[in-house]
């Protein structure tokens, strides 16, 4: 018969010798495989206190970043919000006043940043659309939640907390 | 009639019921443990961890089981037969407990210049008990079955009832093999022959292949669970179940499992007696205490057994089962009951 591959192998049809009837013997085989997993490395590990490690490359949660001054790099020009295939990223910008220039970097920022957690595909299309290098993926997943909008990532979740002002932040339950 | 002999001995009534709970308490707890096991097992078959999270190790999660198991709501279907339905799983746990009543769990104790035999009650027909018990055993699978008035669990228990019928008369057979190099039906007294002479597994290798196989039947374990076959069955005979009377179905099992590794262990592998046990110059007690240990070593050795076969081995088709027993380990059985008794004859002269 014409094979579509080299990979074909042909069914062993030929009815059992005894010893094949006897089945003892493919049960101990099989049991000494089953004996053999029991000593081998286990394939899980124990999640909370251990992790396994993420490559370099991870996608993983948002973070809006600051400058070297602890300003607010996001200028809200709404290039990742055009870059994301998932439509997950919103944001309303405003223009700074007088007085603020230490908190943020350009004269337009993010006034409202929002990230819809449950629409975004992680894949990292915002932190290459962005030209002021403020949205970065880091190495965490977002956690579970009891309700939809305990998803919706805002400013307060996203921003790093500032190196040069730190004050204790108090991530609200939503 | 002697006067003496209808006054109560109130010492050998306190020693019997003494021994009585704690060997109900010990196969209790085995019982409880062997959950545990039987869940590291798998899991470490399967390249996980296995309950690790309730106390060190998850030892303590056969307590929560239990604990859950107790909270759960009870629930008795409204076409189903009450009274049966509470009959089945206590009937279960019964002729679960009572097996444990003939194994001579070690030899005899000298408290205080009194002997004290480890065993409940060595009758003359010990193993006949066993088989008598295991046979009711599946009226608990039976009337659970029939009473949920539930198609899949009364096909289910047909099933057990059939295959612990068809798995009873093998063990039977490889029994009376036994029998006829033992020349007795109790277990202390086979236990006694173990000790001078060889372990009968090395004298009936196939009289004992068929012992352990027929043992994995009559404890519905893997390969032989088509009573509870979850794809099949939902669960077969416990479907409707639920809280501690499932919880009893499941211990019930576990039970057996402890006591059916104990018998082969007794029958088979020397019961509490282990090699050079009379050699070692120690006092009487100890070595009945190391007997006792070694009776445990052996019986964990056979629930591991159990445990890593479940694992293993996937579950028979009905129809191979069937032909397994009556066409392979009957005649089996009585070839090796044939050729047992020709030996014997043999060499009597």
């Amino acid at each position: 018969m014409q094979t579509l591959t080299n990979r074909a192998q042909q069914v062993d049809r030929r009815p059992m010798t005894f010893w094949e009837k006897l089945y003892l013997p493919a049960i101990a085989k099989g049991m000494g495989i089953t004996l053999s997993h029991i000593f081998s490395k286990k394939a899980t590990v124990n999640y909370p206190e251990e992790t396994r490690p993420f490559s370099p490359v991870f996608r993983g949660l948002h973070v809006l970043n600051r400058d070297e001054e602890g300003r607010e790099r996001c200028t809200a020009c709404g290039l990742c919000a055009v870059a994301c295939p998932a439509e997950a990223i919103t944001m309303e910008a405003a223009e700074r006043k007088e007085g603020e220039e230490h908190l943020y970097r350009e004269e337009k920022y993010a006034a409202r940043y929002e990230i819809n957690m449950l629409r975004c595909i992680f894949c990292g299309f915002c932190e290459e659309a962005c030209p002021k290098q403020a949205i970065y993926m880091t190495e965490t997943f977002a956690p579970a939640n009891y309700q939809r909008k305990g998803f919706i990532y805002g400013k307060d979740d996203l921003l790093i907390p500032d190196p040069k002002h730190p004050v204790t932040v108090n991530k609200k339950e939503q | 009639m002697n006067v003496h002999l209808l006054a109560i001995d109130w010492f050998f009534v306190i020693e019997k019921i003494l021994l009585i709970s704690a060997v109900l308490a010990v196969s209790l707890v085995i019982a409880m443990y062997s959950t545990w096991g039987e869940r590291k097992v798998a899991a470490w078959i399967q390249d996980r961890r296995g309950p690790n999270r309730a106390g060190p190790f998850g030892l303590l999660q056969p307590l929560a089981d239990g604990g859950k198991l107790f909270f759960k709501e009870e629930i008795i279907p409204a076409t189903a037969n009450k009274f049966l339905f509470v009959l089945g799983p206590s009937m279960a746990m019964l002729t679960a407990c009572l097996t444990s009543a003939v194994i001579p769990w070690g030899d005899v104790l000298n408290i205080g210049g009194k002997d004290i035999s480890l065993q409940i009650a060595d009758v003359n027909i010990g193993v006949l008990w066993i088989m008598a018990v295991v046979g009711m055993g599946v009226y608990g699978i039976m009337i659970g079955g029939w009473a949920s008035n539930n198609k899949f669990s009364l096909m289910a228990a047909c099933r057990g009832a059939s295959q612990v019928i068809s798995y009873e008369l093998p063990m039977g057979l490889s029994l009376i093999a036994l029998f006829m190099l033992s020349g007795s039906l109790s277990l202390k007294d086979i236990v006694e022959q173990q000790r001078e002479g060889l372990w009968y597994v090395v004298l009936q290798p196939i009289g004992f292949l068929i012992f352990l196989i027929c043992a994995f039947a009559e404890c519905n374990r893997t390969p032989f669970d088509l009573p509870e076959a979850e794809n099949e069955l939902n669960g077969g005979y416990h479907l409707e179940y639920s809280s501690m009377k499932l919880g009893f179905y499941l211990f019930a099992e576990y039970i057996n499992m402890f006591i059916s590794s104990a018998l082969m262990a007794t029958l088979y592998f020397g019961g509490y007696s282990f090699p050079y046990m009379d050699s070692l110059g120690l006092s009487p007690n100890l070595v009945t205490i190391l007997g006792i240990c070694a009776l445990f070593l052996k019986t964990f050795a056979f629930i591991f057994f159990f445990m890593w076969v479940r694992w293993t081995l996937p579950r028979f088709r009905y129809d191979q089962l069937m032909k397994l027993g009556w066409k392979v380990l009957i005649p089996l059985a009585l070839l090796n009951m044939l050729i047992t008794g020709a030996v014997v004859l043999y060499r009597q002269g």
